[in-house]
């Protein structure tokens, strides 16, 4: 544990936190269950941990509606849970302005590998991060101050180079301009304006969630979104936790959490076994990952594996009491005070789609030096197509080479086509059965932040037909949850974006041209 | 002219207008066909704000909202939750001693066109909507308006429409019209009396109508209950409407019924580019916050364009286009559409049925355009 506990007031009663906690984590050991109150009067809480869901939004020193996974802590701090009052506080903050050659948007292993070579290439590197720290969800850099031996070589790597972080820092438009590209985000309530030579968007991925009976109580929380919460400072110590889900990430954040002191009851991967031992058998290729998965199962080896294995429906009151699982012919149910559960990642492309990239297949359309169709726009990792963190720090070296202006690296480009057949492996492995389309009765809610309910939808609408008539993909996550769930339950394509590509305050929109005129 | 049971009459475009047309219409017996290209309340019902106002840009302006605003109060009971229905009255605010005065002038007129209203001095002001900057001088609060959901009410309407026998088409895409039909991508329909509601792009299955598209901005805020109680409106907001200049803002925020702040507005005439000038929008943004300086840290979660009909005096196209038999015009309603789409269809049912009209349709003749050019 790091130095020391501050204070801060939630809902006016003082608490004690650890002072590198994010405020979700803070609320979570406090016991705190509705971080929000839903549109249908539900109580909500954390569900992704890594600031899509927009679940977790409280008021923080009288600015409501905030990201509370997305704040750190601070002394003497004010949080308002459930009720979202704006002070009566003009916002007097100047919009800033920055200039880079290759700017990164993504601080994770992709943006920090190209904010690296950019930057070791002699150009201005700026690398643009909305979490804490550079890592990512990956790399995240831990409340407790410990950071994983990979990441740490990068991260020297990184600091060595001379490219400049901004960490909290959320990129919300993309423009193509005369010079480049222009770039507009926000950090801690301010305006930026930067303009930039080339781009690098390394924009990650998040998980998918499919609805289910049950999947909007509070306790309910992603896999990736639960180590999230874990690094974030949370404690699952003693928490009978259920792992219900798919893909390659369950073994890892079972043994973080069994090794956190959480009860971890079952771990179900909804895939085949034969799908699994498939798979695993594949990984001789690689042995260093075959030690790790042997590593990870025997971290927990008490608990029960079971693939084959699906969460059917949630149960609870104000939280999460018990899981209902299935294998097809069986239903069981478990009580617990945690589930877990996420069905692989979805790349996060809006940067991209907004600023007119060709995607394929959901992913990037990226060239052998990362380049997208749009010049200028290079991209690496997960929105090129969902391979992992080793295949991400290639991509990423060659796409900040690329970004730099430097020829490409016949070495890398060929240890790239070695991984992306991995991934292929991966995806195949852990392709979703159909049964995980039909979860959602009709009564099952599928747009968390507006509360429309399956039923209200209709197959033959249109995505934006669907918007208009029940307000579905209308909240503030714009559609990243239940869009990523509809597109594999129903077939529904992407909508298309608009700036801003995540909700921001009105200020920095109101701002951002004057700081490009002044500038140029 | 006779009562004309069972005859049939295409509206071609789903939108407020089309829908509220076929709506009188099918209570009038009509056999009714709405043809719509892409799906109802698709174009420009999707985008506005879904403010119900009474506006005196002129008198006849005046006149049609107003008498709109009574067929509101009438349709009233047969919403329904969709529609998102709010008596939150509107606050026309006034920053200047020159709009302080022209207050009292549109509080005349308002007053005389039977419209309840009442001046509101500088304290009551701040203490009906605290979030408003120190120092305004004063408003008139209009009590009748309202702010509905478009879209919500075009689907009630078309429902109420099927209750009364009218279908709809989906997706099929009127390309031509003629004297009893119209020409669909994929066939033809018959009809006595056919209605072009196309909104903005009515022009263009009508050729000579003056209708041209005036983009406008929106941005909404996330759920911030209570933030504003009315919907506020500058003085100075007709005439940003008024002139057709090519860019103008205006402060206008409207609370949703979700607790979310609606904030516009801009118009700009670029033809049909609909993406997103942030520009404009900047400016539009610092207009409000000159008005609402908190609202400065409220959360946007989305911003949109759309575009309105818009029409070179301001007034909508309701009535008879004579060089074609059995064609009527309901478009060009520019930023009126939704709260004038009742008295629009009204005045129509009453003229294609030979009824005397509530107001008179002389204004609003589709011909005037064309009479105008030939002086």
């Amino acid at each position: 544990m790091s130095d020391g506990r501050i204070e801060l007031f939630v809902d006016d009663v003082p608490l004690w936190v650890e002072r590198d906690a994010t405020v979700a984590a803070a609320l979570l050991d406090a016991g705190v269950t509705a971080f929000r109150t839903s549109v249908a009067g539900e109580p909500r809480a954390p569900l992704c941990g890594m600031g899509i869901c927009y679940e977790c939004r409280v008021t923080i020193d009288g600015v409501a509606q905030q990201r509370s996974c997305m704040t750190r802590v601070a002394p003497g701090m004010r949080v308002h849970t459930t009720q979202h009052r704006l002070a009566a506080v003009p916002d007097s903050v100047a919009p800033e302005t920055d200039r880079a050659d290759v700017v990164i948007v993504g601080g994770g292993p992709a943006g920090i590998a190209a904010a690296t070579r950019a930057a070791e290439s002699g150009e201005r590197a700026l690398l643009i991060d909305e979490g804490l720290g550079p890592g990512g969800q990956i790399w995240r850099p831990r409340a407790n101050g410990n950071v994983l031996h990979a990441a740490a070589r990068w991260i020297e790597r990184l600091n060595r180079s001379g490219a400049i972080t901004r960490a909290t820092t959320s990129v919300i438009d993309l423009q193509q301009s005369s010079s480049g590209i222009l770039i507009r985000a926000e950090s801690m309530g301010r305006a930026i304006v930067i303009e930039a030579g080339a781009v690098v968007l390394a924009t990650g991925a998040r998980e998918r969630f499919l609805p289910f009976p049950g999947w909007t109580l509070p306790n309910v929380f992603g896999i990736g979104g639960a180590q999230a919460l874990l690094e974030s400072g949370a404690s699952f110590r003693g928490k009978r936790i259920v792992i219900a889900g798919s893909g390659p990430l369950l073994l890892p954040v079972a043994a973080s959490l069994a090794a956190s002191g959480a009860d971890v009851k079952l771990v179900a991967e909804q895939t085949s076994r034969a799908n699994v031992i498939r798979f695993a058998s594949g990984l001789w290729r690689t042995p260093a990952r075959l030690a790790q998965a042997i590593a990870y199962r025997s971290a927990f080896r008490r608990t029960r594996y079971r693939t084959g294995t699906w969460v059917a429906a949630a149960s609870g009151d104000d939280r999460l009491r018990a899981v209902m699982l299935t294998d097809g012919p069986h239903r069981w149910s478990i009580d617990c005070d945690v589930l877990c559960t996420a069905f692989g990642l979805v790349p996060n492309t809006e940067l991209a789609i907004l600023l007119g990239c060709e995607l394929q297949d959901g992913v990037v359309v990226v060239d052998e030096r990362q380049a997208t169709s749009i010049p200028g726009v290079f991209c690496a990792g997960e929105p090129t197509g969902i391979g992992g963190v080793d295949l991400a720090v290639l991509e990423g070296e060659l796409a900040g080479l690329a970004a730099a202006g430097r020829s490409t690296d016949a070495g890398l480009v060929r240890r790239r086509r070695g991984l992306e057949r991995q991934a292929e492996a991966l995806d195949r492995a852990f392709a979703l059965r159909p049964e995980l389309a039909a979860l959602a009765t009709d009564d099952t809610i599928v747009c968390r932040c507006e509360d429309v309910r399956s039923g209200a939808v209709r197959r033959e609408w249109t995505p934006r037909q669907a918007k208009l008539y029940t307000r579905i993909g209308m909240g503030p996550c714009q559609g990243r949850i239940c869009g990523a769930a509809l597109e594999c339950t129903v077939g529904w394509p992407r909508d298309t974006k608009r700036p801003p590509i995540q909700p921001v305050r009105l200020s920095t929109l109101a701002t951002g041209s004057h700081a490009v005129s002044s500038n140029s | 002219m006779t009562a004309p049971r069972s005859s049939d009459a295409i509206v071609v475009g789903a939108g407020i207008v089309g829908a509220a047309c076929a709506a009188a219409l099918a209570r009038d017996g009509w056999r009714v066909t709405i043809v719509e290209k892409t799906f109802a309340a698709s174009g420009t019902t999707a985008a506005g704000m879904g403010h119900l106002v009474v506006m005196d840009d002129s008198p006849e302006q005046l006149a049609l909202t107003a008498y709109s605003e009574r067929l509101w109060r009438e349709l009233e009971p047969e919403l329904d939750p969709r529609s998102e229905l709010d008596h939150c009255g509107t606050l026309w605010i006034a920053e200047d001693e020159r709009q302080l005065a022209a207050l009292s002038a549109k509080h005349s007129a308002y007053s005389a066109a039977g419209v309840n209203c009442e001046i509101v001095d500088a304290r009551a002001l701040a203490e009906a909507e605290p979030q408003l900057r120190a120092g305004l001088l004063g408003a008139l609060r209009v009590v009748d308006d309202s702010v509905v959901y478009p879209p919500g009410v075009a689907l009630r309407l078309i429902e109420l429409a099927r209750g009364n026998g009218a279908r709809v088409l989906e997706g099929r895409e009127v390309i031509g019209l003629a004297p009893n039909g119209v020409q669909l991508r994929d066939g033809r329909l018959g009809a006595e009396v056919i209605i072009n509601a196309a909104g903005a792009f009515a022009a263009g299955l009508t050729p000579g109508l003056p209708i041209v598209p005036r983009k406008g901005h929106l941005a909404i805020t996330d759920r911030l209950p209570g933030f504003c109680r009315h919907q506020l409106v500058e003085l100075g907001y007709l005439t940003s409407a008024h002139v057709m200049t090519s860019e103008s803002v205006a402060f206008n925020v409207q609370p949703r019924r979700t607790g979310q702040v609606l904030v516009g507005s801009s118009r700009e005439l670029v033809g049909w580019d609909a993406s997103i000038n942030r520009r404009i929008l900047a400016r539009m943004l610092s207009r409000a916050t000159a008005f609402l300086p908190s609202l400065s840290r409220a959360p946007v979660v989305r911003c949109w364009t759309g575009f309105r009909p818009a029409t070179p005096d301001s007034l909508p196209l309701i009535g008879r286009w004579e060089p074609m038999p059995g064609l009527w015009i309901a478009a060009g309603h520019e930023g009126l559409g939704i709260t004038t789409s009742l008295a629009t269809a009204s005045l129509l049912a009453d003229r294609i049925a030979g009824r005397p009209t509530a107001i008179s349709c002389e204004p609003f003749s589709p011909m005037r355009a064309m009479a105008a050019e030939h002086v």
